[in-house]
């Protein structure tokens, strides 16, 4: 495709008018008849056996309805599944409600349904449940070790799996290296918090059979697969509807407990229910983020030159595998390799359970782990070697002229220009003159240091291979168009790329282009939007549908003209031939006669003007770039602040750069956050000490700095739109571009680079800074 | 979130309040602009079976200065006290630190009376308040006492009221040329409380030595006190680094920090000790500059 | 025991029977229908259900419907005028502003709130006012934009424009 006045364009939202007026539609805002609230009762230990439950109390408040524990629901409702386990997998599925034992704190032990939201809270209180507390498994690490409390007794371990490889001659390149450099370093736990917490509407319709399931959810047609397969009902009589949808951030790929158990309460009670998650809730029944203990060990030669990785990593699963619970760290896995030719690999991957809530697929999502223990080590090799952190990445850059190409752990790359990149984001930082005011500020003595971090990297997206996706695009009568896609946005704005993908091919204005998503009724079976796939793989069936229809318009408008299709040409909604200019026909009328065909049409020809097209993408795409983070380190508080952000990022094609620029910034505004705010942490009994947004810290406005991007546009030979998909990009660069900013600056002050950990909390800097202060004295 | 279910009282006036709260007892809450009120109701860790609000109440929203003090009405939100020129010219400092406090939306709302009796201990208001030595008046079924601010915070969460009293006014002193003062905080990036805030004082005498100097402290520890160890060695003393040094180190004296996770007791003493240095040195500035 | 309110919403006014403990933003989404104001967190930080009452911005979460009574309230839904769109909104559209749009409404009553007190804050200022919304998509800088886009239109559309302190876009 190529980029033209509309494809390649900074088009304003379709979608905005709806929600700058306040008439969007999220699941809560949805209202039937004779709903009923649902409110669940969470566990407040980490681990207990439940050895009563009472509902006496509860059942009898004014209002309340119904009420179901684990054991009941057991009996009517399968597990959550997991997408894909591992094989060999210890699989410990989420039951809807907790039966027999709670394994984290907030998960579900009882659900209950009144007439009002209030009612419904208030018997929450009134419901008695005697537990007999166990010992938890805070730490990974020591989870797995013999002795550990067991989580899932019937497994009979906590861990979940392992995976053990190398490729080429690791401990030889350990053996010849010039140098070693070895680092432990946290993936802290993360809450993905989209600023909407889940909702579901249930609707169960006696009459016809069907099951109306309104919610926040990032996949419907896989909520909907999910919801058959645990409910046994049939998948066609299961209708999912994602209206507005508000954020997502992986957090919502998953299928919850409350669907199910709202479904079931309509199904028995015959009305429909609604239940909206509180934000204290969210914090302990959503899946959080990241959660990985990273062990790096790096051989270089004197160049430079990474020679060989070993890498060993303990991923913090939570109580449960929900649907890529154990997939995530995997991920990690595959990009290893980074943008580095690095020939020789290790690797030791253990998943373990937790007494704490599932993990799961945030922002990046397995790549910023990969990205963030390779840049922090290749930065330890710089300062080892005393080289500028930019010659050692470019010592070991994958060349642009080597693409496609396999790297060492075995993906295929797509295509790149890693130099390219950072050539670009240095020259747009002015990175010369970065240094010399830090050099600067070091010689006066000011009380802020400043650090300069930098970030060269590529990711996996665009899932996947197997994972297809689809798109109608169908030509009314009267000339509009309305697209059906798979994919089911929660922000990208994929209702304006989409239809600027269709405007640019068929010809017809924006306005009279209807994109229709998130609804299992009238949208093709798809995987919905997460991976940053929506445009690679959802946007690429979407242009092929439109490319048919456009083939099937011309064939019938060279039919009305008398004319081979070879003669037509097709602009400004007109068809006309060549050298006869008033020989034409519109855009409306060929619609129009497509589904009211005159007698001269041939017999064969198939009335309508429509397709339907599955896009199976035959790799993933590789998006990559360079980031530049410019921190103010306060040398008495510990306290930092990113002053300046630069940013190359390469995502192919840019349809619409304007969505592209605001998924960047908002990528990386959550780097930023795990680097500097957010942490998930759980006490030593597994007690959730950061329960709301009173004691985690989502960065507000004052807390982010404004981010100077440029474009670098490789496109991908994998579609045909050239797009890599960008939903990621910005997490992955940013998270290890902060932090070695910090490890930057704190250098001067004898800080090991090493000892940086996230997030850099004031009191974590401030005691490096001790620390070092003591080692010199 | 939901909160318990209670009673709603709007009394018109002060005397309706009191009386509700008199007859009412422990199971009544004084409502003012809720923000800090509200959010502990609906996590259920207040549930007062009546909620008596005073916004019905005329006349407890104001500032003006009389007889040597600035005055302010207990309902005087917060946005009124950042955006009062009155005390822009006179106390600059609370206006300042009024500023701090949470966000737009909660400044609009919440007001300095409902603050101090809330006695948040990393509320903002305190520091200043003990720092220039205001005092509380209150008024309860017992008539009408001022209590300063040294005594006004016994305890977390606890302010020195007894039952049935409501405060009612906000009275700072106006303080003698050649004073300044500064509030410096460490919020916490979650919640904009303060890990550690601390406003001082400083009034220098004609040589330029420092006449009095009084220091407040919120968010250290479970109340917000003065740091009077500090403000001894301030007393009297030429106002220099080295004197402001060994003051600063001294506002933990006998105090004992509190912990959680934005900050340890030891990460906390050490921010009273810079902040207080930072306070003191904004805080002559300001003394020399006016 | 129900207690009655009367308030002027979006300038209509509403008579109602409400429980005490009734928060603002559950009156105007459950009991009005307005569904526009969002709930975003439980502890007053998010700032999604930010409105204006009485002229001044509250975050509806933390203010009970009795509270209000006798008050006048404004919502997102009241904010365009005889189906225009009022200069803050169309900030929000021009600038991309928003990405899913659930913190959209408290975010744009917020700056609404913002440009009536201060119609020219600069960038820090505006950073500031909103310190108070939560965002997680946008990383800001594109609300900061819109705001700016909406104080430039306001000064533009006043009889007596406030004098700019700053000309022209910053670049990208």
């Amino acid at each position: 495709m190529v980029i033209s006045k509309l494809v390649g364009a900074r088009i304003k939202r379709k979608e905005d008018p709806r929600l700058i007026t306040g008439g969007g539609t999220y699941t809560d805002d949805v209202r039937l008849p004779g709903m009923l609230y649902m409110a669940v009762l969470r566990s407040p230990h980490a681990h207990a056996r439940i050895k009563r439950i009472d509902l006496g109390k509860a059942l009898s408040h004014p209002g309340v309805v119904a009420a179901l524990t684990g054991e009941e629901v057991k009996q009517v409702c399968d597990p959550i599944p997991a997408l894909g386990p591992i094989e060999g997998m210890k699989l410990a599925l989420r039951p809807p409600l907790a039966v027999g034992k709670v394994t984290h704190v907030g998960e579900g032990v009882v659900a209950l349904v009144a007439e009002s939201r209030y009612q419904a809270r208030d018997a929450l209180d009134l419901v008695e449940v005697e537990y007999e507390p166990l010992p938890a498994n805070v730490d990974p690490e020591r989870a797995m070790r013999r002795g550990a409390p067991v989580i899932h007794e019937h497994l009979k371990t906590n861990l979940a799996y392992s995976i053990k490889q190398s490729v080429g001659d690791v401990e030889g390149a350990f053996q010849r290296a010039a140098g070693t450099v070895k680092a432990r370093l946290v993936e802290q736990r993360l809450i993905p918090l989209a600023m909407e917490c889940r909702a579901v509407v249930a609707h169960y319709e006696p009459g016809p059979g069907t099951l109306t399931i309104w919610n926040t959810t990032q996949n419907p047609h896989v909520l909907r697969g999910f919801l058959a397969s645990m409910l046994h009902l049939p998948e066609n009589r299961i209708r999912v509807i994602a209206p507005d949808v508000g954020g997502g951030f992986g957090s919502k790929i998953d299928t919850y407990p409350e669907e199910a158990l709202a479904a079931l309460f309509s199904i028995r009670l015959g009305r429909p229910v609604k239940w909206a998650e509180e934000r204290m809730e969210n914090f302990q029944a959503t899946i959080h983020g990241r959660g990985q203990l990273q062990e790096i060990e790096v051989a270089y030669d004197q160049d430079g030159g990474i020679t060989a990785l070993r890498v060993r990593i303990w991923a913090d699963l939570g109580a449960y595998c929900q649907t890529f619970t154990h997939a995530i760290p995997t991920l990690t896995l595959t990009m290893l390799n980074g943008p580095y030719k690095i020939p020789n690999l290790a690797w030791e991957l253990y998943g373990v359970y937790t007494n704490k809530t599932p993990t799961d697929a945030y922002r990046g999502a397995g790549r910023p782990e990969a990205t963030y223990l390779l840049e922090r080590a290749l930065d330890l090799v710089a300062h080892r070697l005393g080289r500028d952190p930019t010659e050692v990445r470019r010592r070991n850059f994958i060349p642009k002229d080597a693409f496609p190409y396999k790297t060492a752990v075995g993906t295929v790359y797509d295509s790149g220009d890693y130099e390219g990149a950072l050539d670009k984001v240095l020259r747009l930082a002015n990175y010369t003159a970065l240094r010399r005011e830090q050099q600067e500020r070091l010689q006066r003595g000011d009380r802020k240091l400043l650090g300069i971090g930098l970030s060269t990297f590529v990711e996996i997206c665009g899932f996947a291979p197997n994972m297809p996706d689809n798109a109608t695009v169908r030509v009314e009568p009267t000339g509009s168009v309305t697209v059906f896609t798979g994919t089911s946005p929660h922000g990208q704005g994929e209702e304006t790329a989409f239809a600027q993908i269709v405007a640019e091919e068929l010809g017809v204005p924006m306005e009279d282009i209807t994109v229709v998503h998130g609804d299992t009724l009238t949208t093709p079976q798809g995987y919905g939007t997460l991976g940053s796939r929506t445009l690679p793989v959802g946007g690429t069936a979407v242009y092929q549908a439109a490319k048919t229809v456009k083939e099937k318009a011309v064939q019938l408008a060279a039919h009305l003209l008398k004319v081979t299709p070879d003669k037509v040409s097709y602009e400004g909604g007109r068809f006309f031939v060549e050298d006869i200019p008033d020989r034409k026909v519109s855009w409306k009328e060929v619609a129009e006669k497509a589904y009211s065909p005159p007698p001269e049409l041939p017999a064969d020809f198939e009335p309508g003007l429509l397709a339907t097209v599955y896009f199976k993408p035959s790799n993933f795409t590789f998006p990559f770039g360079a980031h530049i983070a410019v921190v103010e380190v306060d040398r008495e508080t510990g306290d930092v602040q990113v002053v300046n952000y630069f940013a190359v990022d390469d995502c192919g094609h840019r349809i619409n750069p304007l969505l592209v620029e605001g998924q960047l910034h908002g990528g990386i505004a959550q780097g930023i956050a795990q680097d500097l705010y957010e942490e998930v942490v759980y006490d030593q009994n597994g007690q959730l000490l950061t329960n709301s947004l009173m004691n985690y810290a989502v960065p507000n406005p004052a807390m982010l700095p404004s981010y100077t991007l440029e474009a670098s546009v490789t496109p991908t030979p994998v579609n045909p739109l050239g797009a890599k998909g960008v939903g990621e990009l910005g997490t992955i660069g940013a998270t290890p571009a902060v932090v070695n900013a910090v490890a930057d600056a704190l250098k001067p002050l004898g800080v090991d680079p090493a000892q940086v950990q996230m997030a850099c909390t004031p009191e974590r800097v401030w005691r490096l800074i001790q620390q070092a202060q003591r080692r010199r004295r | 979130m939901v909160c318990a279910p209670f009673t709603y009282h709007r009394p018109s006036s002060l005397r309706q309040a009191i009386a509700l709260l008199q007859r009412l007892g422990e199971e009544a809450k004084v409502l003012a602009g809720g923000q800090s009120l509200i959010p502990v109701m609906k996590m259920r860790l207040a549930q007062p079976q009546h909620l008596i609000d005073l916004g019905g109440i005329q006349g407890l929203s104001y500032i003006r200065e009389a007889r040597g003090a600035v005055r302010i009405g207990a309902l005087t939100t917060h946005a009124e006290v950042e955006a009062s020129d009155l005390l822009k010219r006179r106390l600059p400092v609370l206006a300042e630190t009024a500023s701090l406090i949470g966000d737009m939306q909660v400044r609009n709302r919440g007001t300095i009376g409902g603050s101090v009796a809330h006695a948040d201990p990393a509320a903002d208001y305190p520091a200043t308040l003990l720092a220039l030595d205001a005092r509380f008046k209150v008024v309860g079924p017992e008539g009408t006492r001022t209590v300063p601010a040294s005594q006004f915070f016994p305890g977390p969460f606890t302010a020195a009221l007894k039952p049935g009293e409501v405060v009612t006014e906000v009275q700072v002193p106006l303080p003698p040329q050649g004073s300044g003062a500064s509030y410096q905080k460490f919020a916490n990036k979650a919640s904009r409380f303060a890990v550690v805030g601390v406003c001082a004082f400083i009034s220098l005498n004609a040589r330029g030595t420092i006449r009095s100097a009084r220091l407040g402290v919120t968010g250290a520890a479970d109340h917000p006190f003065r740091a009077t160890a500090a403000e001894e060695a301030l007393q009297g003393a030429r106002p220099e680094e080295r004197v402001f040094q060994r003051a600063s180190r001294l506002v933990t004296q006998g105090v004992e920090c509190v912990a959680d996770v934005h900050g340890s007791a030891e990460y906390r003493a050490w921010l009273c000790q810079v902040l207080a240095r930072r306070a003191l040195e904004t805080a002559l500035a300001r003394a020399r500059g006016g | 025991m129900l207690c009655n309110i009367q308030v002027t919403v979006n300038g209509r006014s509403y008579a109602s029977a409400v429980e005490p403990r009734l928060l603002l933003v559950h009156y105007l989404r459950d009991v009005l229908g307005l569904t526009g104001t969002h709930i975003g967190c439980d502890t007053s930080q998010c700032g999604a259900c930010t409105v204006l009452l009485n002229g001044k911005a509250v975050k509806s979460c933390t203010v009970f419907a009795v509270q209000a009574d006798g008050g006048i309230i404004l919502t997102v839904e009241g904010l365009a005028k005889d189906g225009k769109l009022h200069p803050v909104q169309e900030g929000f559209w021009e600038e991309h502003g928003l990405q899913c749009g659930f913190c959209t409404p408290g975010m744009i009553m917020a700056s609404y709130a913002l440009l009536q007190r201060n119609p020219n804050p600069t960038e820090a200022e505006i950073r500031h006012a909103l310190e108070g919304n939560l965002c997680r998509c946008t990383g800001y800088q594109n609300i900061v934009r819109a705001v700016q886009w909406a104080s430039r239109q306001m000064a533009e559309t006043q009889p007596t424009p406030a004098p700019r302190r700053r000309a022209g876009r910053r670049s990208r």
